[in-house]
């Protein structure tokens, strides 16, 4: 409840508060820019070899140079597009999957040892594998991403489903309600957030499964650009493959939260 | 009340299965509840009285004998009987008038006269306001009364209540169940209230059905008559002389030793 009669105290409180918060932002960037200067100094003066570790000016003037030459926007979009499929197939799968897994308790308890496995199992490891089997194209690295982030999913959503309290299940049962009405009207709403953290996992995990599959398989993706430049030793261009994708998967990361916080209101 | 039967409880027993052991929490239960008539249930902790009306509204199939509501025997939940919790259950995702007709939703009975009814009730509730809120932005008494009106909505014959105002403080119960008591009774509902609060039964229910020890059976029922002082309130029937003596009576009854 907002109150217009604002007291000279609770404005003092307000005050410090946005104080605070400016002071912790102010802080996060200068923490960056101290870093890329200190990094830029150490590079310049030859502390450090700028061979080896580059600097941010250098990076920067690759970075124009292949926006120039266009072929980093190219480049850019095969990567995000990859992990944008590879994200959404894996996540409406895993939670196709879990939706089942919850809906027979008997078939839950048979595959719970199989998903024990494939979750401790590093999920890498399968992608030459899955590149030999469905191709070296787009869609092996597609594959490759869908399993490293699905069994995240499954795992994360069927546990949720299961934790949807016993007397709200019951409460819908005295109405009379089947059990996809069950499903529907609560197990489902009620696994929203607990989806969205989900949600914030699985994209990065898909990023992961996307470099893993350009590293071994690629002609174009920011892990292509990663794997090339290691390979004629130029650091400058690994570095900048890295920056980029720091920038790129954050806001993705960052997209997701908005939704979260477009979408529910319902929490205090 | 009237002499019409709502339910019939006919030598109801239930036996649970774990892979330890096989508990008989109810047996050789008989009892019939007459229309419009509030019948509190109290007995010791363990003692089945929320079994009692899992197996009244056909949460529960029971290992022997029957349960009959308006004659028929009940052998999965029916549409004419409301069933309240000791929590409320409100959905936090859903706003308070959607909360409420949550039940019509699931029968497939929603229109826009029973929305429209919906929102009057929430009104004449004093929940008027808060009709598109959400439920984290009501306090826990208010949140029972949307809890009630999702159930009479459904306009049941008959209503469960299990616990209802224990989750709630002291001061907000007490005026809650006087509220509740005093709806119950304006609109002629029939009722079944279990409570570990003796003071509560007495004050809100025509008949007090005390349980024993596991495995749960009738001890004894008794009648309550009290001289309220004004118009019914289950609030102002605590004032009544015979409270006391109701009250010492069960107690004694309930013979419960802290060991």
């Amino acid at each position: 409840m907002s109150n217009k009669n604002i007291s000279k105290n609770h404005e003092e409180f307000l005050q410090s508060v946005k104080r605070r918060k400016r002071s912790i932002f102010i802080v996060q960037i200068g923490i960056l820019f101290f870093g890329l200067f200190l990094w830029e100094v150490a590079a310049y003066f030859k502390w450090i070899d700028p061979f080896i570790m580059s600097s941010p000016s250098r990076i920067w003037k690759l970075f124009l140079e292949y926006l120039t030459r266009g072929r980093l926007p190219h480049h850019v979009l095969v990567s995000v597009t990859e992990t944008i499929v590879g994200f959404s197939i894996g996540t409406i799968l895993g939670l196709l999957i879990s939706i089942g897994l919850w809906w027979s308790n008997y078939w839950a308890k048979v595959f719970d040892p199989y998903i024990v496995i494939l979750n401790s199992l590093p999920k890498t490891a399968l992608a030459p594998i899955i590149i030999i089997w469905v191709g070296a194209g787009y869609t092996g690295i597609i594959v490759t991403a869908i399993s490293v982030s699905i069994v995240v999913t499954i795992m994360n959503m069927y546990r949720s489903f299961i934790s949807t309290d016993g007397d709200k299940i019951k409460l819908l049962n005295t109405f009379g309600a089947t059990k996809f009405q069950v499903l529907r009207k609560l197990v489902l709403p009620s696994s929203i957030p607990n989806l969205i953290s989900t949600l914030k996992i699985s994209i990065g995990l898909s990023w992961v499964g996307v470099i893993t599959g350009e590293f071994l398989v690629s002609k174009a993706g920011i892990g292509y650009i990663i794997i090339y430049g290691s390979q004629v030793f130029k650091l400058d261009i690994v570095m900048m493959g890295v920056v980029i994708l720091a920038v790129i998967s954050a806001l993705m990361y960052k997209l997701i939260s908005t939704i979260e916080k477009k979408f529910i209101k319902w929490i205090e | 009340m009237d002499s019409t039967k709502v339910v019939e409880i006919n030598n109801l027993g239930i036996t649970y299965h774990t892979l330890e052991e096989e508990t008989t929490a109810l047996k050789n239960i008989n009892f019939d509840i007459f229309h419009n008539e509030i019948i509190g249930i109290v007995g010791p902790s363990g003692c089945g009285k929320s079994t009692l009306l899992s197996l009244i509204s056909g949460l529960l199939k029971p290992t022997i004998g029957q349960v009959k509501v308006n004659g028929n025997i009940v052998d999965k939940p029916l549409e004419n009987v409301g069933y309240m919790f000791q929590k409320d259950h409100l959905f936090e995702w859903r706003n308070i008038l959607d909360n409420v007709i949550i039940g019509l939703e699931i029968q497939g009975k929603l229109n826009d006269e029973n929305i429209k009814q919906a929102k009057e009730l929430l009104h004449s509730y004093g929940l008027g306001d808060f009709i598109n809120s959400y439920p984290y932005q009501l306090s826990g008494g208010m949140r029972q009364r949307v809890a009630l009106i999702r159930t009479l909505l459904l306009e049941p014959d008959l209503l469960l209540l299990d616990e209802p105002f224990s989750a709630l403080d002291y001061q907000t119960r007490l005026a809650i169940s006087d509220e509740i008591g005093s709806i119950l009774k304006k609109e002629k509902k029939t009722a079944i209230m279990v409570t570990h609060d003796i003071s509560e039964a007495i004050s809100m229910s025509d008949r007090v059905v005390v349980l024993s020890n596991r495995p749960g059976t009738i001890k004894r029922v008794f009648d309550i008559e009290l001289t309220c002082p004004g118009e019914w309130s289950p609030l102002k029937c605590r004032e009544a002389p015979e409270f006391r003596h109701y009250f010492n009576e069960i107690w004694k009854e309930l013979d419960i030793h802290v060991e």
